[in-house]
């Protein structure tokens, strides 16, 4: 039976602990008698026959008839499916996304229906390649569907294509893919590897345009999503609710399908397998590989580094496969989410260290920018909570990156003049939101990016910088281990060259012999904060 | 007396050359620049009068001279050996200060009826500036005859002498002919708006002084500068830019100021309406031919040389490159009152004597990269302090 999770107090016997340091590792030493590390739970089982949990899943489904009895010949049926930003890292294959559509696809094809598409959620994110879309829909769905335009992505700036469903009684537009809103049934097929993804958000976000996606993507929403993987405290769900209400009132049929993997991202074999090991295990051989792995990589390019580790695909095995009315479905699958990455804690702390590693969503086969490195630390990793945050109000927060000042030209456009631009001009998010947002999201040539390159959309390193405002607006302090200086200030953040440093700088915000709390993530945990 | 002498010696010129592009200012060291004892120069007509320089400014005109990569279409309009040395405050016999104004237009050179451009008043266009009774030179300090701010005494038209206020300090006297430059260009520039947006190339002495000159004609949007070094943003931004970026980055900030389209190669497919390129080089121009709008100008403040260009984006957007040369009288007495409204005195950042002329050339020739701006030859006094504040 797997270990869950758990709470280290840190005492002068407790080994170094391995933090993330993006395409690198650091040991480091933390304080005893005032430190803990919280560590992840061992992946738990995975299903043993995944194919027959999803004919189960599609034949018995909540809250809805069995997928075959809603498949009718000459109907519209329009599959969405979760881009290439889940799951992190990418897993090898078979995805489970392939897995669930070529059963979807067997009973539409069983019962006649011809008419049918599919369309990768993106909302704003970059397109997927040919090489990503095959990766996770699979060879015989790709060469059956993308060369006749029934396989693609959704675009958020084609106004033929969109089309407006109404206004939530707040007064938030609904604006989805037409083909998507005009289909006799819509299936979505979501990869829950955090608490945040699925539920109403999948349809209300992914498959949504920028007029849309602006009324919960914003500074406000994420101020008051408290925390967003806590989806009943979340402003950014409600939001997503109250737009999956006018989805469904304007006569929008979806079938949703919600899936969850376990821990297991570093496998049990392998060098990357010690990083989910809890230092005190490690092996004599297991010191050897990390040894090894740390030399050779020192050895390498940063480009080459980067290479290594986008290269990994993760051998996740599949939890759960959950389908039928959204609600229903969302929270059985947020119960497993939950199963998998909550520990619980107790109380708060002065200081929250965490390791950030070389991948967040939006840098699949792409460069960590420093947005991105923000948006990691404080929009991910500083939510991954429930209840209080982890580090106490006015608190630290310490994280290792190198921070590099480097941007992928083609993936993040947007981004450099965002860095370049408004983030020499103020770091606040509201003055940002204000004064910047609609300059770059209603860019010409970054829409024309978005829509025939692969570029981000011109407003997404606004969402980043606005993932991480509740953290902002709680944290005394920021400070990056190991980062580059320049790329560090710019952030509005102080840069140490080691972690000691760090606690040092740290005093001044909170004092002398602070309470530390470790976040050791990935493998993904989560804290249900007491 | 003492001076600083430029002489024909070919091979010398040569050396300076290979030197200055080792080395930026090293050609100082081995070309033909000297400093030597020289007689007092004779005066060239009844009406020039003596001139003693107390400050005379290093020009980016004079280290291309010096350091052997001055174009040779300067040939016929110079005249050997000759004193640099154009931007100067100096004294005259009777104890007045005054700034000398360097251009030899016909009144100078004693040719009655004067030329059309002299007599609009047009000087910087003179059409005489190799004839008349004095030997060929655009200006003082390219002139045999005249001599130039580079040395004790020279000799200078009364037209060639503006006096200036007791109140306006040497270190700022001298910053008003360069001052001039940028006040010419600034009004070439008003003449040819509105512009909403202006990139000016370059946050050396120049870019900073038409920077300046820009805001003061108080006509314009938005100035988005480039600047190399820290000092030089800084100073950028104090004189009026409203954005100041680094070189590399000026293409990028243009086009999302403008929401231009990017062409493989990085050609932008809209704009700046005007681009004031105060550096001069291939590399500005080539900058100012992409981020120029369709139908916009290009106003060549820095002197370009003999550049190579590819101009097809010049004959398809239609844009255009105009040089922009020196001033007129109204632009010096602009120039005065701009030197003392914007403080431009704190840009002089090193005086040096003569004798440390290699010293000092090399160090203005590498200005930016020493946190510098203007740096000058003093000589009000042998033993004078020198200032040096980088």
């Amino acid at each position: 039976m797997p270990r869950p999770g758990f709470v280290l107090d840190v005492d002068k016997s407790t080994p170094p602990i391995l933090f993330h340091h993006g395409d690198g590792f650091r040991l480091e030493k933390l304080p005893a008698d005032r430190s803990r590390v919280i560590y992840p739970g061992e992946p738990l089982d995975a299903l043993d026959d995944v194919e027959a949990e999803i004919q189960q899943a599609l034949l018995h489904p909540l809250e809805m008839d069995p997928l075959p009895a809603l498949l009718t010949p000459g109907m519209k049926l329009t599959i969405a499916f979760d881009d290439v930003s889940l799951p992190l890292p990418p897993m090898k294959r078979p995805d489970i996304r392939q897995r669930v559509i070529e059963a979807v696809l067997d009973m539409a094809a069983a019962a006649g229906v011809d008419d049918v598409h599919l369309i990768a959620a993106l909302a704003l994110h970059r397109r997927m390649t040919e090489d990503e879309l095959r990766h996770a829909v699979g060879d015989r769905v790709y060469d059956a569907f993308a060369p006749q335009g029934a396989l693609y992505n959704h675009d958020a700036e084609d106004p033929d294509n969109l089309a407006f469903l109404g206004e939530t009684k707040h007064g938030e537009e609904v604006e989805i893919n037409k083909r998507a809103a005009e289909s006799d049934l819509l299936i979505y097929v979501n990869i829950n590897i955090v608490s945040m993804d699925g539920g109403h958000k999948s349809t209300a976000t992914g498959l949504a345009s920028y007029r849309s996606i602006k009324h919960h993507h914003n500074v406000h929403t994420m101020e008051h999503s408290k925390s967003f993987m806590d989806r009943h405290n979340s402003e950014l769900h409600h939001s997503n609710w109250r737009m999956g209400k006018v989805i469904a009132d304007a006569g929008v049929k979806v079938f949703q399908i919600e899936t969850t993997i376990n821990n297991d991202t570093f496998g049990e074999t392998g060098p990357m397998s010690v990083l989910a090991k809890r230092e005190w295990e490690w092996t004599t051989r297991d010191r050897v590989s990390f040894i090894g792995m740390q030399k050779g990589l020192g050895l390498l390019s940063s480009g080459s580094r980067r290479k290594v580790f986008q290269a990994h695909r993760a051998p996740y095995g599949v939890t759960s496969v959950t389908a039928g009315a959204i609600e229903p479905v969302h929270e059985r699958t947020l119960e497993k989410c939950f199963d998998q990455h909550i520990v619980e804690v107790e109380g708060q702390t002065d200081i929250l260290t965490m390791g950030l590693p070389y991948i967040c969503p939006y840098n699949v086969n792409s460069i960590m920018n420093p947005i991105l490195v923000m948006c990691l630390g404080l929009g991910y990793f500083f939510n991954m909570y429930r209840g209080k945050p982890l580090v106490r109000e006015g608190g630290v927060l310490i994280m290792t990156h190198p921070t590099p000042w480097e941007f992928h030209p083609v993936h993040h456009p947007s981004y450099i003049d965002f860095f370049e631009q408004v983030l020499a001009d103020t770091t606040d998010p509201k003055v940002i939101e204000q004064k910047w947002e609609k300059q770059f999201a209603e860019d010409e040539w970054y829409r024309h990016l978005y829509r025939t390159s692969y570029a981000y959309h011109g407003v997404h390193p606004f969402y980043m910088w606005y993932w991480g405002s509740h953290a902002l607006k709680h944290l005394g302090r920021v400070i990056i281990v190991g980062g580059d200086k320049r790329a560090v200030h710019r952030l509005g953040f102080k840069a140490a060259s080691t972690l000691n440093d760090a606690f040092e700088m740290a005093e001044d915000v909170v004092g002398r012999h602070p309470t530390i709390t470790h976040l050791k993530n990935p493998p993904i945990v989560m804290a249900d904060v007491k | 007396m003492k001076a600083l002498r430029f002489s024909r010696k070919p091979a010398k010129y040569v050396a300076a050359g290979v030197a200055g592009r080792l080395s930026p200012g090293k050609g100082a060291s081995v070309g033909p620049l000297k400093l030597v004892d020289t007689d007092d120069l004779k005066l060239p007509a009844d009406d020039w009068v003596r001139f003693r320089p107390r400050l005379a400014g290093i020009c980016g005109s004079d280290l291309a001279t010096i350091d052997g990569h001055s174009s040779r279409y300067f040939e016929p309009i110079v005249s050997f050996p000759f004193t640099p040395g154009h931007e100067v405050v100096g004294d005259l016999e009777d104890g007045t200060r005054a700034v000398l104004v360097p251009v030899l237009s016909c009144v100078t050179r004693g040719i009655d009826p004067v030329c059309p451009a002299c007599a609009t008043g047009r000087t910087n266009h003179c059409g005489r500036i190799a004839f008349g009774h004095l030997e060929p030179g655009l200006q003082s300090g390219y002139c045999s005859d005249t001599g130039g701010g580079w040395s004790a005494e020279m000799v200078a038209h009364p037209s060639q002498l503006l006096t200036i206020p007791d109140d306006l300090a040497d270190e700022a006297a001298v910053m008003v002919e360069p001052a001039a430059c940028a006040v010419h260009a600034a009004r070439m520039v008003n003449a040819s708006g509105p512009h909403q947006r202006i990139a000016v190339i370059g946050s050396g002495t120049l870019g900073l002084l038409t920077i300046a000159a820009l805001r003061g004609e108080d006509a314009f949007g938005t100035i988005i500068a480039t600047g190399k070094y820290p000092h030089q943003k800084a100073l950028a931004t104090s004189l009026g830019a409203d954005q100041v970026v680094s070189p590399r980055e000026l293409a990028r900030v243009v086009r999302s100021l403008t929401g231009a389209f990017v062409l493989d190669g990085g050609q932008l497919t809209d704009g700046v309406e005007l681009v004031v390129d105060c550096v001069g080089s291939e590399a500005s121009l080539t900058q100012a031919l992409q981020v120029v709008a369709p139908g916009g100008q290009i106003i060549a403040v820095g002197m370009p040389g003999h550049t190579q260009l590819d101009l097809t984006s010049l004959w398809h957007r239609e844009t255009s490159i105009k040089g922009c040369y020196a001033y007129t009288r109204p632009d010096f007495d602009r120039a005065i009152e701009l030197v003392a409204e914007a403080d431009l005195g704190r840009l002089v950042s090193a005086t040096y004597p003569l004798a440390r002329f290699t010293d000092a050339i090399e160090h203005a020739a590498n200005a930016g990269a020493r946190g510098a701006v203007k740096v000058a030859f003093d000589l009000r006094k042998k033993a004078a302090p020198q200032k040096d504040r980088r």
